[in-house]
């Protein structure tokens, strides 16, 4: 039992607190090497990791660095400076904090690793770095603990494999580092454990008292909502209604695109002048501070937010959380609700606003799952090896090593235990000469083995390597800024896809008032304010996120009911008429509906696979429709159902469904699809393949630079065995799933499909339509279709008419 | 049977490939420009990244089989064959003697760009620029030239379709000028509307995106 030092226990009575359990478990149990802590938001989940900390370093004695804290989030290591720092000043202790993003500027950069400050405060990103220093081992020396905040959150992304290589590497530093994980409710807190442990070290798990269960229900308004749409703005008045009867209320959004809309929608309907801000990630970063600082003044009453308000920052008083759109993920609800509430043992208050009916029904779905405790999530997989690689190279910089001492050292992080010596050194021989079967690089390896150790060849390229960091997919943006003279007032960011396609005078939404582009400069799209009412495009392409098998499985059922008493009048009805028009899918027996729309043909299978299954399903069916002579030009997947577009109408889908033709040429189908390139773009840059697309690169147009599919295309023809490509089948299969589970599902239907032919869209195909994510097909009919297309500009033109008139006749014939 | 889109340049009668070579059928010329041969090699000899040594065999691979498919007497490289004068000396042996296949019985003539300004050693006529009938093959074309072949820009275009943009090499073409794709097979492209390409080309200039059946639109500006 470890008793609090009195000057603690004096400040806890000062503000009138007592140490809550987990916190004095926490502190009896500082000497584990590895512990987790499970907690609800608002728990004082932070105190509880940094009290040992703070314990230990109270009597002034300690040099260097003691305690080395991981946020995924910028501003959450901010926000934590802040809050440590009160208890540090009022205690009078003699502590350094200090925090290091990519923000720091680099004089107080330079200083940290000469005098590295007591608690240093830092990103997965940021730590990666600072391991590539030669110096490294000097800046850490003492290093005592680690805490990892948000380590759910981290440990669903790559970003935490190199959290975790990275510490590993600390751990050779620091053989003695103790470890603390600090996590909100999770579905299997045994798998994270394993994955921030030393391997083979044990992990106790703590977990606090989850407090009281929350106060969730669906936001009941007197307007319908339509059949599709991810708007929401037939909720406005109602939401603005709760607004007013509560202090601070958070309102989730699921993408940007739909923030910045509603946003809009809610300052037009706001009478009252009631002061609302809005926050995320693609705004500029003065302005999200302002929303920030604002929040914590208590200034504001609601805040329209998406994601990046996701963790746990304390920002105020929020009494409500409101999640516009369903939730597609349990778990992400669950931790949203947290939000409200931030006192502990107080239930959260939670509402969710469906968008469209379709997610009324899922909205029931998500209740009912949270009632029943029950939490989503995809097991983790191994380690990826394009992170791996990544870890050799940073490894290279910090100096010469020995690959049987990096392999033990890889090994110890609990993603990597299984990593076999082979697999390793196919990624160390990939890291050194590229690892093709073709030995080209001889004289210019990257490593060089000498007197035993792997060595950069050339110390210059080690600055290539730390400017390539990270494992963040990030999607080219550009910035956008008002028009002046001199460079107008920057608004945030669009992407670059989303960019081209905008012509001069379309208007759009940002930080949310509607601008109008005016043009490209210099890289940096330039507006105008613009008075209109209604913008004339959405904000921001789409973005995909995880969504949950186990919903799916619940809006199954909910569908073979007869009669609906729990649902919403309106929503009864409208699975109603899905029955008249057409039918509601039935288990045991697959639905098929076909039906034109927007100029193409439309198909839709309702497969209830997950979106895991229905997109590899939409892979299969478009390789049987290119070879059918369907013509098909891209698919869309949610949980439910895939959505596949073409030029021709499916008359007959019992073909399309033929196990043995879809099996015929799989191979070679699936090598060439867009999932496969996206995947193998992601992982050949994070393995260090290809390099991050420079600003300066981009500003010159990119004549030299080419496009990464080139490179799969030569790699698959010339060298089909190479590690990034083996890499890349890893990866990408972690969004699909085997043929085989879609060949037991065809089985188990045999041939028991229902077809639907239609004159247009069904009730519940409706939203379908507006999914991020489509995957486009390349075949005939995009070839057909540009063709076409051509003509009709040419001919618009006028230049089909006049010379040099570009003729395709042949008045000539070419000999053989 | 077409070999691919034909149109005429200063009364020269000629054959855009879906490939990006350009073929003058009444010379039996087939000239493809910016193949940047042994570009993998110089980017790792740069400390650049190892990227797959295969672009060079793919390059030559697709160049046989357009000299084959047209039975080219002619054969014009229209500069930057190679990524630079190291990369042409590093070639592998086995696409020198390649090379040297393709050569025989023709006439090849490697015309200077920027990247490789100077003789590269293999076999046919090395130069600054040439001319055959009305028009003059040069690497970057020059302002107010006429009856001009180039490349140099690797020109690419788009065409919006429904729900999709497609981006290809393109060939760009006025009354008074042609542009080449990129030939090679590791190299981009340079949008039409970026402005060097804007400025050289006439408000009626079209632009043939390559691919499996070439198809000629206005040039996107």
């Amino acid at each position: 039992m470890h008793i609090l030092p009195p000057q603690f226990t004096t400040w806890f009575d000062s503000k009138g607190w007592t140490v809550h359990p987990h916190q004095q478990a926490m502190l009896d149990r500082a000497d584990a090497p590895a512990l987790l802590l499970i907690a609800p938001t608002g728990g004082g989940k932070t105190l509880s990791g940094f009290l040992p900390t703070l314990v230990d370093l109270a009597d002034g004695d300690h040099k260097g660095m003691h305690t080395l804290y991981i946020s995924p989030l910028k501003a959450l290591a901010a926000d934590i400076k802040r809050n440590l720092t009160t208890p540090v000043t009022e205690m009078d202790l003699p502590i350094r904090i200090e925090d290091r993003t990519g923000d720091t500027s680099q004089t107080r950069k330079r200083r940290q690793r000469a005098d590295p400050p007591h608690i240093l405060l830092t990103t997965p990103e940021s730590l990666a770095l600072l391991t590539s220093y030669e110096d490294a081992p000097r800046m850490f020396k003492g290093l005592k603990r680690v805490v990892i905040d948000e380590i759910h959150a981290l440990a669903e992304s790559k970003r935490g494999d190199q959290l975790m290589l990275a510490l590993a590497r600390l751990q050779t530093l620091c053989p003695d580092l103790k470890r603390v994980g600090l996590s909100a409710t999770v579905e299997d807190p045994a798998a994270i454990a394993h994955f921030m442990a030393r391997h083979p070290d044990p992990c106790p798990i703590l977990l606090a008292d989850p407090g009281p269960p929350p106060d969730i229900q669906m936001l009941r308004t007197a307007e319908a909502p339509p059949w599709s749409g991810g708007g929401a703005a037939y909720a406005i008045p109602a939401v603005l209604d709760q607004i007013q009867q509560h202090k601070t209320t958070l309102i989730f959004h699921n993408t940007r695109a739909q923030a910045e809309i509603f946003f809009h929608n809610l300052w037009l309907a706001n009478d009252d002048s009631l002061p609302i801000g809005i926050h995320h990630g693609s705004l500029d970063r003065t302005q999200r501070e302002r929303v920030e600082a604002a929040m914590v003044r208590g200034d504001l009453r609601a805040i329209v937010c998406t994601g990046s308000l996701d963790l746990g920052i304390d920002w105020g008083d929020v009494d409500l959380v409101i999640q516009i759109g369903a939730p597609k993920n349990v778990k992400r609800l669950v931790q949203r609700i947290g939000r409200a509430n931030h006192r502990y043992n107080a239930p959260s208050k939670a509402l969710l606003v469906p968008a469209n009916r379709f997610e009324v029904v899922e909205c029931v779905a998500a209740l009912e799952a949270v009632l029943a405790g029950e939490l989503d999530g995809d097991p983790r997989g191994p380690g990826p090896r394009d992170v791996l690689c990544q870890h050799i190279l940073i490894t290279a910089c910090a100096g010469p090593f020995d690959a049987d001492t990096l392999f033990a050292e890889v090994t110890s992080a609990g993603a990597y235990a299984a990593l076999t010596r082979p697999e390793f050194d196919a990624c160390l021989d990939f890291c050194a000469t590229g690892g093709y079967a073709l030995r080209a690089y001889d004289k210019w390896q990257r490593l060089m083995l000498r007197d035993g150790l792997w060595t950069l060849r050339d110390p210059r390229s080690s600055q290539r390597i730390r400017m390539n960091i990270g494992t963040i997919q990030d999607t080219d943006t550009l910035k956008v800024r008002m028009k002046r003279n001199r460079g107008g007032k920057p608004l945030g960011e669009i992407e670059e896809a989303f960019a081209a396609t905008l012509t001069a005078g379309d208007t759009f939404l940002i930080g949310g008032q509607i601008v109008k582009y005016e043009g490209l400069r210099e890289m940096t799209v330039e507006v105008s304010r613009d008075s209109a009412k209604k913008p004339r495009i959405a904000s921001f392409m789409g973005t995909k996120f995880a969504t949950s098998t186990q919903l799916s499985e619940r809006v199954q059922r909910m569908f073979t009911q007869e009669s609906w008493p729990d649902l919403p009048e309106h929503t009864a009805q409208w699975l109603a008429l899905q029955r008249e028009v057409s039918q509601l899918p039935q288990p045991g027996r697959l639905l098929v509906e076909s039906f034109p729309h927007d100029g193409r043909a439309q198909t839709v299978i309702y497969g209830f696979a997950g979106r895991n299954g229905q997109q590899t399903l939409g892979l299969l069916l478009t390789k049987r429709m290119e070879e059918l002579g369907l013509n098909p030009l891209g698919f869309v997947a949610t949980d439910y159902a895939t959505l596949i577009w073409g030029l021709d109408p499916v008359q007959d889908p019992a073909p399309l469904f033929d196990p043995i033709a879809l099996h015929d040429g799989l191979d070679l189908w699936l090598a060439g699809n867009a999932v496969m390139k996206r995947t193998f773009r992601a992982s050949a840059t994070i393995a260090g393949l290809i390099e991050r697309n420079t600003p300066q690169a981009r500003k010159s147009g990119r004549q030299a630079t080419f496009s990464s599919d080139i490179l799969y295309d030569t790699l698959m023809k010339y060298d089909p065995d190479h590690l990034m490509l083996d890499i890349t089948r890893q990866e990408a299969l972690r969004g699909l799933v085997d043929f085989g589970r879609i060949e037991e599902m065809l089985s188990r239907i045999g041939s028991r499909i229902d077809h639907r032919v239609l004159d247009k869209v069904t009730p519940l195909s409706a939203p379908l339509f507006l999914e991020a994510g489509r995957v486009p097909v390349k075949g005939d009919a995009e070839e057909r279709l540009l063709a076409q297309e051509a003509a009709r500009l040419m001919e618009a033109s006028g230049l089909a008419n006049i010379t040099p008139a570009p003729s395709n006749t042949p008045r000539w014939r070419v000999g053989w | 049977m077409n070999l691919g889109h034909n149109f005429t340049l200063f009364g020269a009668r000629l054959t855009a490939l879906g490939s990006g070579a350009l073929w003058w059928a009444e010379h039996r010329l087939l000239c493809v420009s910016d193949l940047h041969l042994g570009k993998s090699e110089r980017i790792a000899r740069c400390g650049g990244t190892p990227l797959p040594p295969y672009e060079s065999q793919d390059t030559l691979t697709r160049l046989a089989h357009d000299l084959e498919r047209c039975n080219a007497q002619t054969v014009v490289a229209l500069g930057d064959s190679f990524d630079d004068l190291g990369a042409a000396q590093a070639l592998p042996e086995a696409a020198r003697l390649w090379i040297a296949k393709l050569q025989a019985g023709r006439k090849w003539v490697w015309i200077e760009g920027n990247h490789d300004p100077g003789p590269v050693g293999l076999g046919g006529v090395h130069l600054g620029e040439i001319a055959c009938d009305a028009l003059t093959f040069r690497h970057i074309a020059q302002p107010g030239a006429q009856g001009e072949v180039s490349g140099h820009y690797h020109p690419k275009a788009s065409v919006s379709l429904k729900g999709r943009t497609i981006s290809r090499p393109a060939f760009i073409y006025d009354h008074a000028r042609l542009i080449l794709p990129a030939y090679g097979t590791y190299t981009g492209g340079l949008r039409t509307s970026s402005e060097p390409i804007r400025s050289l080309m006439s408000p009626q200039a079209c632009a043939i995106l390559t691919g499996p059946a070439p198809v000629v639109v206005p040039m996107p500006r």
